[in-house]
């Protein structure tokens, strides 16, 4: 048995230091997986115990009870339920907050009536002389007929007390239960009891409140716990005397063992909380956040870019020079390095981005937003907690799709959901930084201020604007009726891990990094094939382009250039690009924009990569300033002027702004909302929109 | 009768044993007990989200659920 691995589910309050306890156990021993059936991240790492014995930890989403009030919650529920051997936990471990005692011991008691062997680990036990606090460990293990350890996890101490603790535990005698429902009503209770023995009352009691069935119940006692459920009224009274029961026992072992002296307490709590919650000073102080993270993604990030695209350059020409000639060296010099790069450019600013947001959400900081902006969140549909999602749909919106998960009320998460992708998240960066290179002139206004800096601020402030105005609109239309009961914990301010948030960072970059690289590197080698691939006229085009000039005097490059364009006017993606230009002709496009148009549907960021390729099939340099140039020196053959002017580039701006061009945001909705409605809702509401908006932007200004 | 948001900031009460049927099943859980005393630690701007704490525990509410749950003042 012992040479096994332990299966441990790690399961506490939020802010009680679970993901310190966790990230202490398993270090950089994690990975995210996903919980079969759903689509939350696991999180799992593998932990040594002893020298003989080790431990997989599975760190379950913060929850202050069992009985789950949103999405994150309910796979508390799920995993503690199963019966399946597999998946089950051999031991759980239940952190605690030494200062919120009281209430993490209510989520303790609903564990240990599961009878899994459990064990208590008391966190911020550093905190207690400070807080006047002191507790009889000795009485309370006895009390709680369990291992409680003490614990400080950001300072490293008890760690190892854990660890034998859970050895110890998984060793002992079956759990048994600390509260017995038994006497809130014995005959109804002995009734759910009789239904199936081998699950504890508890389990059984979950079920009826729940509607969650494991495996091992039958078909017939299912429908015998259906029926349990048919006087509501009296489940929910139940359940409203099981808790005040609860907190009675709890009440009762804390009086014996646990003692705060209220007068040595010190309060920096609220002297913080008056100034981040105040009416006036708590907005200015939330601006001034937003602004500094804004400022830090473009100051910090810009000598790693520069680096890692000048990396990928020299990689291209290396490719180039050192391979032999041919149609796979084309494939990987034009095709997989460019896409490569393309994706890899992102991670200083996404780094920088998930470490502000790990750093918020670590202080308690982000509870305070929350509080300042619920109300007026509410008016557009939404509610406080989808703050945290507008933020970081700045970086990516696919983690902020997956951070709506905290809210409860399933019409404001819907709304949130689907407004999230207006947010100027950093793959619309490059191609606004190369348009707005290309129309604004860089010169400064009112003295100071960078017109090409404020005109991407602008950007900033059309993508909120219109996720706000698009909350709105949909709260009018959308006829969903859901429960919109709202609570939200203000935790203490803590000073901020190291740890958790550099584990945090490489975590969010690793994902996105792989999430959107598969997309992109499959597109660039799609791209390709289609860009020098063609039917007839394609292998032609290099015959009829000499013969077509033969009388006329060119140099060699020039006619290279020639037979390229010609070349990629006839391949497929110059077809597929053929096709559409009637359509988008009124926008001020081309077929060739119109290609990076058709190409950055899966991708935003393909847009500028689409262009080099189209403009530079016969250049071997990558560099962004090549591609500006490129840009700027394409003519308009009809009007004999510039390509990208002020109207197109605009026209193109705002196309980008309201555009939904990602796949895997669209797959992660679907995931989400488990439908494809709302997947397709917003891919096609978004594209009217950007069409209608561009067309008016172009048809004014042109 | 009073509830949680007739308090003025600083202001304490204490949940009162009537409203037990009408405090959200969350709430109790987060120790939000009849019986428990309650204080008002701050209101957020447009009056809405109220800032309680309550048996240890430091909650943001909203007001349509504040206005359920009745307390007795506390006699300074």
């Amino acid at each position: 048995m012992s040479k096994n691995n332990i299966k441990v589910a790690l399961i506490g309050n939020p802010n009680t230091g679970k993901t310190s306890l966790f990230n202490q156990l398993t270090g950089l021993n994690q990975k995210v997986g996903n919980y079969p059936g759903v689509t939350v991240d696991k999180k799992e790492g593998k932990s040594k115990l002893s020298a003989t014995q080790n431990a997989i930890i599975t760190d379950l989403p913060g929850t202050y009870s069992i009985n789950p009030t949103s999405l994150d919650e309910s796979i508390v529920l799920k995993t503690l339920l199963k019966k399946d051997i597999k998946e089950s936990p051999d031991v759980i471990l239940v952190v605690a907050d030494v200062e919120n005692l009281k209430r993490n011991l209510l989520l303790f008691s609903q564990i240990k009536d599961l009878e899994i062997p459990t064990v208590l680990a008391i966190n911020m036990v550093d905190q207690m002389h400070k807080k006047g606090i002191s507790i009889d460990l000795t009485a309370l293990k006895e009390e709680l007929n369990t291992e409680v350890v003490l614990i400080s996890a950001r300072k490293n101490q008890g760690i190892d007390k854990v660890k034998e603790a859970i050895i110890k535990c998984h060793v002992a005698a079956k759990a048994t239960p600390m509260c017995d429902n038994n006497k809130i009503d014995p005959e109804y209770f002995e009734k759910l009891k009789a239904i199936n023995p081998n699950f504890s009352l508890y389990e059984l009691w979950l079920m009826v409140t729940q509607k969650n069935f494991p495996e091992g119940i039958t078909k017939g006692q299912k429908e015998q716990l259906l029926s349990f459920n048919k006087d509501v009224s009296k489940l929910k009274k139940y359940q409203h005397k099981e808790t005040i029961y609860r907190y009675q026992e709890i009440n009762k072992i804390l009086k014996k063992t646990y003692l705060v002296n209220k007068n040595a307490a010190t309060d920096v709590r609220s002297r913080l909380d008056k100034i981040f919650t105040h009416k006036i000073f708590g907005y200015i102080i939330f601006l001034l956040v937003l602004l500094l993270i804004f400022q830090s993604i473009f100051d910090w990030s810009s000598v790693p870019m520069d680096f890692i695209d000048g990396a990928f350059a020299n990689l291209s020409d290396f490719a180039k020079s050192n391979l032999p000639a041919g149609v796979f060296t084309d494939l990987i010099v034009e095709g997989i390095i460019p896409g490569i790069g393309g994706v890899l450019i992102f991670i200083p600013q996404i780094a920088i981005l998930f470490m502000f947001i790990a750093i918020l959400e670590e202080t308690g900081y982000m509870s305070r937003v929350v509080f300042l902006m619920d109300k007026i969140m509410r008016r557009f549909g939404m509610n406080g907690k989808s703050i945290i999602p507008l933020i970081s749909g700045t970086a990516c919106a696919i983690p902020a799709i997956m951070a709506t998960r905290t809210i409860s009320s399933w019409k404001e998460r819907l709304i949130t959901i689907l407004v999230v992708p207006f947010t100027t998240c950093s793959a619309r960066l490059p191609v606004y930084a190369i348009l707005i290179a290309l129309i604004i002139p860089n010169k400064k206004i009112l003295g100071f201020y960078n017109l090409q800096a404020f005109t991407l601020l602008m950007l900033y402030a059309l993508g909120f604007l219109s996720a706000i105005l698009a909350a709105y609109i949909l709260q009018k239309t959308l006829k969903i009726k859901s429960s919109s009961f709202f609570v939200v914990e203000m935790p203490n301010y803590k000073i901020p891990s190291f740890k958790n948030v550099f584990l945090e960072v490489i975590e969010k970059t690793k994902a996105f990094v792989f999430e959107a690289g598969k997309i992109i590197l499959a597109l660039s080698i799609i791209l390709w094939f289609l860009a020098s691939n063609g039917p007839e006229s394609f292998k032609n085009a290099e015959k009829n382009t000499i013969e077509n000039i033969e009388n006329k005097q060119l140099n060699k490059a020039d006619l290279q250039q020639k037979i390229a364009s010609a070349k990629l006017e006839n391949s497929y993606i110059g077809i597929m690009g053929k096709t559409i230009e009637p359509a988008i002709k009124p926008l001020g496009y081309d077929w060739k924009i119109g290609i990076a148009l058709i190409t950055s549907f899966a991708a935003r960021e393909v847009f500028v990569g689409t262009l080099a390729t189209i403009y530079s099939v016969a250049s071997d340099d990558e560099d962004t300033s090549t591609i500006k140039q490129k840009m700027r020196s394409e003519i308009n053959p009809e009007t004999g002027k510039k390509r990208f002017n002020f109207p197109v580039g605009m026209s193109l701006l705002v196309f980008y702004a309201f555009a939904m061009q990602c796949m895997a945001t669209l797959a992660i909705v679907k995931r989400e909302t488990k439908t494809w409605k709302w997947p397709l809702i917003q891919l096609f509401g978004m594209a009217l929109l950007a069409y209608i908006s561009s067309l008016i932007t172009y048809q004014i200004l042109s | 009768m009073s509830t949680i948001a007739s308090l003025r900031i600083g202001e304490m009460g204490y949940i009162s044993e009537e409203s037990l049927d009408l405090i959200p099943l969350k709430l109790l859980e987060m120790g939000c007990l009849p019986g428990a005393e309650v204080q008002l630690v701050q209101i957020a701007p447009l009056k809405d989200l109220l800032y309680i704490c309550v048996n240890g525990s430091h909650l943001a509410i909203r007001k349509e659920t504040a206005v359920q749950i009745q307390i007795l003042k506390a006699n300074l």
